[in-house]
């Protein structure tokens, strides 16, 4: 627990930074932010007596392929996030201590930081059954989730499962596992989705936050903007292939070898917001439409109830069968069809018969 | 003048201000006025458009081989969409200015008069003539009260909700920035995931579709069955009863 109170001060004086090159840090930022002459003092008081952000990660329902996302982060390194920018003190799939000496930095941290801590949550809590579907600790994770919740600062969902519930809450979810701003409404929560989010993505929001102090803005749904408003398809390389008309159209034609456009196959781009196309992954190597595979939308609402990866139109299942938009439209549209012409026959039949009535009474009275 | 009627037109007709002098010869009314009807046909040449790039957008056009940078024919069907997005979106507003300072005729389509007995009774009249029941038809000015929900219905309500979730969906690409995000972006409050705005702006096209299909057919049907000017009222904009 005493990495916690560690300040920024105490970790580069560790690093190797000399006090007069931290004063002369300090001095330049002021001057950089054009503050008065008392400017430096008060920075360098700041740094060394704030401490740094203190970070609870929680696991509920999830897969883990979150932390193997973050700890994979190349700028900045995972280790200058954990071990310098914040202090990560409870997170129990990579923490030291286990059991009871776990739980205790829980309580610990509630009662020391009150309103002051980050509450990183990955995977959400199911509601059913009094929420026995995830026991973490010996308690529902869902008690544990608002007890922490109550005195944080601010919540990040990572990824799509505490965003928006991802494939434990795909339909008929029968643990009912809901996204966290469905339990959790009264602190802010960011938003992070993606299965598993960008490492880069992870880290630059960890890094906002302690670099400001403050929380990213978030768009309509609750995403850092930075990271989530823009699409794949706006920033994507294949682009200039989609407004050319250049599609694949079979997984190994001629145009899936000259890398055209995947819309026809599928690819959700178009509808799907995150920052693959720009930041990429693992380092900047590649992402799915790099290496011939579309988008299949996994930060989205939903992913998992929108038929199949490989359909842009949607599958509709509230027929009863499941169809996609055209379908449904075009037997609708042959419907009518066909009862305008139904229509149309009877019409002219029943025309038809008037005249003759209408010929043989004319000839009766004639 | 009135006096000189022929006997076959209902007071209602009779007494309507779209009624002209020249009807003094031809049982000739005169509902639809010029705005309306360069409104009606700008309006369908757009839904053409929109109904047939839209249809492409959301499947994908033929490949067109060479270089990318050679071509750009799923960019032109796109513009083409938004072009004529834009065009039934204006024309749409123009509409409803229509409605508001045009006669009572152009102000049908906006609402279904479900709180006047009469509107039932004449609803019932006219599905009865539609399943060929009646001999005779009710003599309507404008729409028929069948005619006046399809209107409402399909048409009404369903352009207003295209051109929503059409400008919602453009915002995606204009960005969060933009106007059309500010007036239409709070669709995806109600629809996270934007693939649903997709799927129900499609399906919207085929309510179009199959209105489209029952209107032209409607209109047909009625020029012949019920000796009453239909297709030409929309070009002339009068409305001849020839029995």
């Amino acid at each position: 627990m005493g990495a916690a109170t560690e300040t920024f001060y105490n970790v580069i004086r560790r690093q190797g930074i000399t006090r007069r090159g931290f004063f002369k840090f300090c001095s330049l930022t002021a001057v950089s932010l054009g503050l008065g002459p008392l400017g430096p003092s008060h920075i360098a008081n700041a740094l060394e007596t704030k401490p740094r952000m203190p970070v609870i990660w929680m696991h509920g329902l999830e897969c883990t392929c979150c932390s193997e996302s973050f700890i994979r982060s190349a700028h900045p390194l995972v280790k200058d996030a954990v071990l310098s920018m914040i202090s990560l003190d409870y997170d129990d799939t990579i923490m030291a201590a286990a059991g009871h000496q776990a739980e205790a930095i829980l309580e610990e941290t509630r009662a020391k930081y009150k309103g002051q801590y980050v509450l990183a949550v990955e995977g959400n809590p199911p509601l059913n059954e009094d929420g026995m579907f995830c026991i973490d600790g010996g308690k529902p994770f869902v008690e544990k989730l608002r007890s922490m919740a109550d005195d944080c600062m601010a919540i990040i969902a990572w990824g799509t499962c505490a965003s928006w519930g991802c494939v434990q809450a795909a339909k008929p979810n029968p643990t009912r596992a809901v996204p966290i701003d469905k339990v959790i409404t009264n602190k802010p929560i960011i938003k992070v989705p993606g299965c598993p989010p960008i490492a880069e993505v992870m880290t630059g929001v960890v890094t906002f936050i302690t670099t400001f102090g403050k929380l990213p803005e978030l768009d309509r749904q609750g995403r850092p903007k930075m990271f989530y408003s823009q699409r794949i398809h706006d920033k994507c390389y294949r682009r200039s292939h989609f407004d050319a008309g250049q599609f694949v159209e079979e997984w190994d034609d001629e145009g899936a070898r000259k890398g055209y456009c995947l819309y026809k196959m599928g690819c959700k781009g178009p509808t799907s917001y995150n920052a693959c196309s720009t930041v990429r992954w693992n380092g900047g190597i590649s992402f799915p439409i790099q290496s011939g595979h579309g988008c299949f939308a996994c930060a989205e609402d939903g992913f998992w109830d929108r038929g199949s990866t490989y359909d842009y139109l949607t599958t509709i299942k509230q027929f009863g069968i499941e169809k996609n938009a055209d379908q449904i439209g075009m037997a609708a549209a042959g419907v009518a069809g066909l009862t305008v012409a139904a229509h149309a026959a009877v019409t002219a039949a029943k025309r038809l018969t008037l005249k003759r009535d209408g010929a043989a009474q004319d000839n009766h009275r004639g | 003048m009135l006096d000189k009627m022929p006997q076959a037109v209902t007071i209602r007709i009779a007494n309507d201000a779209a009624r002209r002098d020249r009807s003094v010869e031809r049982d000739v009314v005169y509902p639809y006025e010029l705005p309306l009807r360069l409104w009606h046909w700008v309006n369908a040449a757009a839904i053409l458009v929109l109904g047939i790039t839209g249809y492409f957008i959301g499947t994908g056009t033929e490949v067109t081989p060479g270089e990318a940078s050679d071509n750009f024919l799923f960019g032109y069907v796109r513009f083409a969409h938004f072009s004529a997005g834009y065009v039934l979106a204006i024309g749409f507003l123009l509409r409803i200015y229509l409605a508001l300072v045009g006669n009572s005729h152009a102000r049908q389509i906006f609402y279904v008069p479900i709180w006047r007995r009469c509107f039932w009774s004449e609803l019932w009249r006219a599905v009865r003539w539609y399943a060929l029941l009646a001999a005779e038809p009710e003599k309507h000015l404008g729409h028929n009260p069948l005619a006046q929900l399809a209107m409402f219905f399909m048409f009404t309500l369903t352009t207003v909700f295209m051109i929503v979730t059409g400008f919602a969906l453009y915002a995606q690409g204009s960005g969060n920035d933009s106007w059309q995000y500010k007036l239409c972006g709070w669709v995806f409050a109600i629809w996270p995931n934007s693939q649903d705005v997709h799927t129900w702006h499609r399906l919207g096209m085929w309510v179009i579709v199959c209105f489209a299909l029952v209107h032209i057919y409607a209109a047909i049907w009625e020029d012949v069955m019920s000796r009453r000017s239909s297709i030409s009222s929309l070009i002339s904009g009068e409305r001849e009863f020839r029995d």
